[in-house]
């Protein structure tokens, strides 16, 4: 075993068991710090597939900008969540059962087939993957209208928080 | 060197708990947080599939990229809307939030 394959063996286990902490915990600012724990883990496996521009990317937008919504979110409705509450629906057996089937059929699905095994081919040394991700996300070949169509969705989805947070006035 | 299967199982793990979170929490805000999770799981697939199939193009991480920028303008929308029902109805509760169900 390389040092490599140790390293994704640790994190993936890192990742498995603080998702599984985040499902299960009942209080929610334990389940949001369990929740940045998982997205930094996804962060190292990024940087373990030469990404490392989506490694960064991650820490910033997910665990500096999602996760602390998230943790506000909890704070600002906390009130009620904080005396002792069942945090399962009436339906998580069901919920179990369906999850699980879910993944188990994947992971046969996934052992059938025969290139997973595949191990990745060499990159190049004198490729520079950020440069070219820049390149694709405005070059007209490539991917500059799905770029554009993501800017507009996150402006409406701006304006659209703001317009759905605001306080109501009296008689609307 | 690590084959591809394993970070297709270390996805299908992640999406398998994001899925129970989504379907079996009672907490609007939970479940957000399952749906980050899935769509974490996917961004994993999405990268692992670009590093080992087609490395000679961008599209896996520019897809991937995208990815973000929904999961962005989702957290947003549904945060806003969790603390809209909340002002108005005093819970964040999902089962509780039954005004439209028949």
């Amino acid at each position: 075993m390389t040092a490599e394959q140790g390293v994704f063996l640790f994190i993936s286990f890192v990742i498995l068991f603080s998702a599984y902490a985040m499902v299960t915990r009942s209080n929610l600012v334990h389940a949001a710090l369990f929740l940045v724990v998982t997205l930094f883990g996804v962060a190292v496996v990024f940087v373990l597939l030469d990404a490392g521009f989506l490694a960064v990317v991650q820490v910033l937008v997910y665990i500096g900008a999602i996760a602390i919504l998230m943790i506000f979110a909890v704070m600002l409705t906390q009130d009620n969540a904080a005396k002792e509450q069942e945090s399962l629906n009436t339906n998580y057996g069901w919920a179990l059962l369906l999850s699980a089937l879910f993944a188990f059929a994947l992971i046969v699905m996934l052992g059938q087939w025969q290139d997973a095994g595949a191990i990745a081919p060499a990159l190049g040394a004198e490729r520079d993957t950020v440069v070219e991700l820049g390149a694709a996300l405005v070059s007209p070949a490539g991917y500059v209208i799905p770029f554009e169509v993501a800017s507009v969705l996150l402006l409406a989805a701006l304006i659209g928080a703001l317009v759905v947070a605001r306080p109501q006035k009296k008689g609307m | 060197m690590i084959p591809l299967s394993w970070y297709l199982y270390l996805s299908a793990g992640l999406f398998g708990l994001g899925l129970y979170a989504v379907l079996a929490r009672k907490n609007a805000i939970a479940i957000l947080m399952g749906v980050e999770l899935m769509l974490n799981a996917v961004n994993i697939n999405i990268v692992a599939f670009w590093r080992y199939l087609t490395p000679q193009n961008m599209s896996g991480q520019a897809f991937a990229v995208m990815v973000f920028a929904v999961a962005a303008a989702e957290v947003a929308v549904g945060l806003a809307l969790v603390i809209s029902v909340y002002r108005r109805r005093k819970t964040v509760d999902a089962s509780e939030i039954n005004l439209m169900k028949w």
